[in-house]
């Protein structure tokens, strides 16, 4: 699979149209330069304006997205991102409207690789980590199955942003009371067709679907995410224990087979 | 402007610090177009060591106000595995390529200068000197004395340039350059991070997997500016600047305390094409002034 490469540096990019799903918040830029993401991939993003000054005289860095979803245009794409207002990067992006601008690097790291032969796949993500699943369902047709899960209604709302989904929620406001990977343990157990799945999430959601697939030999591809300081593998900061070692997520995932990984819950992922 | 430094010609007086830009993973995410639009007037390569590191358990960083700490821990293929793996690929870098070692004893830094010094595609060398001698204890770079017996150990092996990396974390900074010089060194880097930490506000323990690390980018800027003035003060020897440079302006600010050359690094994870911007802009203000 060759990686889709980014334009060098940073560019600007027009915010379109910003909407609210319950806790979430949709981006939507208009990127004039750069290609068509492959489903999976990331982007470095932060505010033209006013990057900095919040909580703690932060952010400094840029932060990494998932793209959520891609369309092309006459020149370039426009681009969707799914944030979350947890900390001061995402509080200012989240801020973002019409007539102001984000800039960012990308499109960056590996994406998803298609379903090995005569496997169906399977999707399960947990909060903002239903990004990268939105996108790449609508590569695979819409007929792939999607396990959801959310922390309460309010975060419930970002489901619609998949289609046909099936929901838990840790408070049973929506859907299953508990957690996704309750979904996936019985889908896996019922399912008879051969699976693979594909999974984005909290660091504790990530490892119990890697452990739950590697003990019934089921191959999973997991969109992971860590402290991140520049996306293209200068900083060094974003590795991964896998069984060769660490590797740079940036620049070898952000999606690796969950059976190279040691842990899929990565130390310091989400500050 | 070309400008010179130890002997090459440089197209513009912008480098990287060594370890804040990775030539090699950024050709895998930016293509050939890294090449075409290189952003520094020479290369200078993540630190080698003689034997592979795997680099410190994470979280490897903390981002701060103005700067971030990073506990990175040196991760590195090993003089063997650079030059099998990594050398070639630099090779192809349309600007002059810097390589920087760092040992822990005198001899595992002599055998890697006397390694580079026979490879044409390295063009100076640079000691990093920010860590401990296993043999008496003493970071190197913090004492005069360890560096002058380090550059008379490894100076006599190699007629390359040879760079010494200062570290900021000692109580004389100007004596130790000055010990540098004496002995033989062709420049003078600084500043390198500042040891720092941060506590994860949940459990109140170091969040860094090497407990301490090193801060960078604007924060430290006004230290550098000062150290590298005092350096200046102290040795003839050519000096590369670099601390928290954001644009031209502050790079200025280096050379006009006096540095040759000016590094960019953190700046770089913000902006890939950050060494582009900072070089015309400087080279804008450089014209200006000359007027």
């Amino acid at each position: 699979m060759t990686r889709i490469t980014a334009p060098f540096g940073r560019r600007a990019a027009a915010v379109t149209v910003r909407e609210t799903h319950g806790a979430y918040v949709v981006i939507r830029c208009r990127d004039t330069a750069g290609p068509l993401p492959r489903a999976g991939q990331f982007y470095m993003l932060r505010s033209a304006e006013r990057w900095g000054g919040g909580e703690g005289e932060r952010p400094f860095l840029p932060r990494a997205f998932s793209v959520l979803r891609a369309r092309p245009r006459p020149s370039g794409c426009e681009l969707h991102f799914l944030i979350e207002d947890v900390g001061p990067g995402t509080k200012r992006l989240c801020e973002l409207g019409p007539g102001e601008e984000l800039l960012l690097v990308g499109p960056l790291g590996n994406g998803f690789a298609p379903p090995r032969e005569g496997r169906t796949p399977l999707l399960v993500g947990g909060g903002v980590g239903i990004a990268p699943l939105a996108i790449w369902q609508d590569e695979l047709a819409a007929s792939a199955a999607a396990l959801l899960g959310f922390r309460d209604a309010p975060h419930a709302a970002g489901a619609v942003l998949l289609s046909d989904p099936t929901v838990a929620t840790d408070d049973g406001s929506v859907g299953h009371n508990g957690l996704v990977t309750d979904l996936l343990e019985e889908e896996l157990d019922v399912s008879v067709e051969e699976l693979e799945v594909y999974a984005c999430g909290p660091p504790a959601m990530l490892e119990a679907v890697r452990v739950m697939c590697g003990e019934r030999g089921i191959p999973a591809q997991l969109a992971l995410e860590s402290g991140m300081a520049c996306g293209f593998g200068a900083c060094f900061g974003c590795v991964v224990p896998t069984v060769d070692g660490y590797v740079r997520l940036c620049l070898d995932g952000p999606v690796l087979e969950a059976d190279v990984l040691q842990t899929a819950a990565v130390a310091g992922a989400g500050h | 402007m070309s400008v010179e430094f130890c002997g090459l010609e440089l197209e513009h007086p912008v480098i990287n610090g060594s370890g804040t830009f990775d030539a090699i993973a950024a050709r895998r995410a930016f293509g050939d177009e890294l090449l075409e639009r290189f952003p520094f007037a020479a290369f200078v390569s993540k630190t080698v060591t003689l034997e592979p590191r795997q680099g410190n358990p994470p979280p490897r960083l903390w981002e701060l106000a103005g700067g971030l700490i990073n506990s990175i821990g040196l991760p590195n293929k090993g003089l063997a595995g650079y030059l099998r793996h990594d050398l070639p690929q630099l090779a192809e870098l349309p600007v002059p390529l810097i390589v920087n070692v760092m040992g822990f004893r005198r001899d595992e830094v002599a055998r890697l200068v006397e390694a580079f010094s026979e490879r044409a595609e390295v063009s100076a060398l640079e000691l990093n000197v920010s860590c401990p001698n296993v043999e008496t204890g003493l970071v190197m770079g913090a004492d005069p004395a360890e560096v002058a017996r380090l550059l008379d150990r490894v100076r006599p092996l190699t007629d390359k340039a040879l760079i010494v990396k200062l570290t900021p974390n000692a109580t004389d900074v100007p004596a130790v350059a000055r010990a540098a010089e004496e002995a033989g060194a062709d420049a003078v880097s600084l500043i390198n991070t500042l040891r720092g930490m941060a506590l994860d506000p949940e459990t109140g323990r170091p969040w860094l997997g090497g407990t301490t690390g090193g801060v960078s980018g604007p924060a430290v800027r006004a230290i550098a500016l000062a150290q590298v003035h005092a350096v200046a003060q102290a040795v003839e020897i050519p000096i590369v600047g670099m601390g928290g440079v954001q644009r031209g302006a502050d790079a200025l600010d280096l050379m006009r305390a006096g540095a040759n050359l000016v590094a960019v690094g953190t700046e770089s994870f913000r902006d890939p094409a950050a060494g582009l911007r900072i070089a015309h802009e400087l080279v804008d203000l450089l014209a200006n002034r000359a007027v």
